[in-house]
C-alpha cells in the first residue's frame, strides 16, 4: 500500500509554492520522492536558495521558477522551462492565491479584478497548460486549492468567495473533459488555516471561527499537503472531480 | 532539430487512427469523425512530444489542417 504513495520519478509542479499551504504542498510531495517544481513572485535567488534546500533535504530535484500567475507570458515560459528541464509533468498543486476582505460594500473593483486575475484566470491558465503537458504522457493528477468559503461563503469575502467557487466548477469541468486523457482533476476545500491568509484576523475573529470548528482547533498547512499528496498519489487513482473539504468538521 | 513533414504525416495519422494516405495537405479538422475535438487534443500532444516543442493555444487553435499544421510546426521547429 505505502508504495501507491511513492512518486519517484515523477515531476510535481506547486504554483505559489514558497510558503504556506504551497510549501507544505513542496516539501510533503519531495518527501514523497517527487521531483519538483514551484514558482512564485519572490525573487529568483530567494527561490533558488529554497530549490537547494528541497534538493538537500529530500534528494530531488528541485526548480524555483519567478512567475507571476497574471502574466501569460511568464506562465507560458515557466512550463516551458518545466518541461525543458525534466521532460514531464505528472501533478500540479494549483495553489497561487490571494485573499482580500472586506464587506461588499467597501470592495474596490481594483481588489475583485486582482482577485479573479490571480485566483481564477492564473489557475485557469496553469490548468490548461499542465493538461498540455499530462496529455503527451496520457496521466497526471491536477489538484486545485479552492476554500471552504468556495462553498459556503463568509461575510466579508463575496469577491474572494467569488474566485474560490469559481475553481470549483473548473474543477468539475475540467475532471469530466480530461478524464478520457488519463488526468485527474480534483479541489481541496481547506478551512481555517494557519497561514500568511489569516494575519488580517484579529485573535476576537479567529476564537469566533474557532468556535465553528468541531475539532477545535485551526488547521495547518500540512492538513491540507496530506490531502494532496493522497490527490497525487495512486491511492486515488480513481479519484477525479470531487472535491476534499480539509476544514475539522466545519461543514458537518 | 530538422522539420520533416513525412513525420508530422505519421503523427497525424498515428494520432487521428487512420492511414497515412488519408493525411494529405486539405485534410480538415472536423471532418472526418476522427479527428474531433478530444482527437485534437491528443494530436497536438503528440506532436509537441514528436517535435519537442510547445504550442500557443493561439496556433493550437488555429491547427486547422494539415496544411497549417505544416507551417506552424515548422515555424516552432525552426524557432528550437
Amino acid at each position: 500500500m505505502l508504495t501507491k504513495l511513492d512518486l519517484s520519478g515523477q515531476l510535481s509542479y506547486i504554483t505559489g509554492g514558497s510558503r504556506g499551504i504551497g510549501r507544505a504542498c513542496m516539501e510533503t510531495l519531495a518527501e514523497a520522492g517527487s521531483d519538483i517544481a514551484f514558482c512564485s513572485t519572490t525573487d529568483q535567488l530567494r527561490l533558488d536558495d529554497v530549490a537547494t534546500e528541497i534538493e538537500q533535504k529530500y534528494s530531488v530535484a528541485c526548480l524555483g521558477i519567478q512567475c507571476d500567475v497574471r502574466e501569460p507570458e511568464q506562465v507560458k515560459l515557466a512550463y516551458k522551462r518545466v518541461n525543458k528541464r525534466f521532460g514531464r509533468l505528472d501533478v500540479l498543486v494549483n495553489n497561487a492565491g490571494v485573499m482580500q476582505t472586506a464587506l461588499l460594500a467597501m470592495t474596490s473593483f481594483e481588489s475583485m479584478r486582482e482577485m479573479m486575475d490571480i485566483n481564477v484566470n492564473g489557475a485557469l491558465l496553469n490548468l490548461q497548460l499542465a493538461s498540455r503537458l499530462m496529455a503527451r504522457k496520457q496521466r497526471g493528477s491536477i489538484i486545485n486549492i479552492s476554500s471552504i468559503v468556495g462553498r459556503v461563503g463568509s461575510e466579508g469575502q463575496v469577491a474572494y468567495a467569488a474566485s474560490k467557487a469559481a475553481i470549483l466548477g473548473a474543477t468539475a469541468s475540467a475532471a469530466k473533459e480530461l478524464a478520457p486523457m488519463g488526468i485527474r482533476v480534483n479541489a481541496i476545500a481547506p478551512g481555517f488555516i494557519d497561514t500568511d491568509l489569516l494575519m488580517g484576523f484579529d485573535a476576537e475573529a479567529k476564537k469566533s471561527v474557532l468556535k465553528t470548528i468541531k475539532m477545535s482547533r485551526i488547521g495547518q498547512p500540512q492538513d491540507v499537503a496530506n490531502a494532496a499528496l493522497f490527490l497525487a498519489s495512486d491511492l486515488s487513482s480513481y479519484v477525479t472531480g470531487e472535491i476534499i473539504g480539509v476544514d475539522g468538521g466545519m461543514l458537518v | 532539430m530538422e522539420f520533416d513533414e513525412n513525420k508530422l504525416r505519421a503523427v497525424f495519422a498515428e494520432a487521428l487512427g487512420i492511414p497515412e494516405a488519408d493525411v494529405v495537405p486539405t485534410l480538415e479538422y472536423n471532418t472526418i469523425p476522427q479527428w474531433d475535438s478530444l482527437a485534437h487534443m491528443r494530436l497536438i500532444a503528440e506532436i509537441e512530444d514528436a517535435f519537442d516543442i510547445m504550442i500557443d493555444s493561439d496556433d493550437l487553435i488555429d491547427m486547422s489542417s494539415f496544411a497549417i499544421s505544416i507551417d506552424i510546426v515548422r515555424k516552432y521547429v525552426d524557432e528550437a
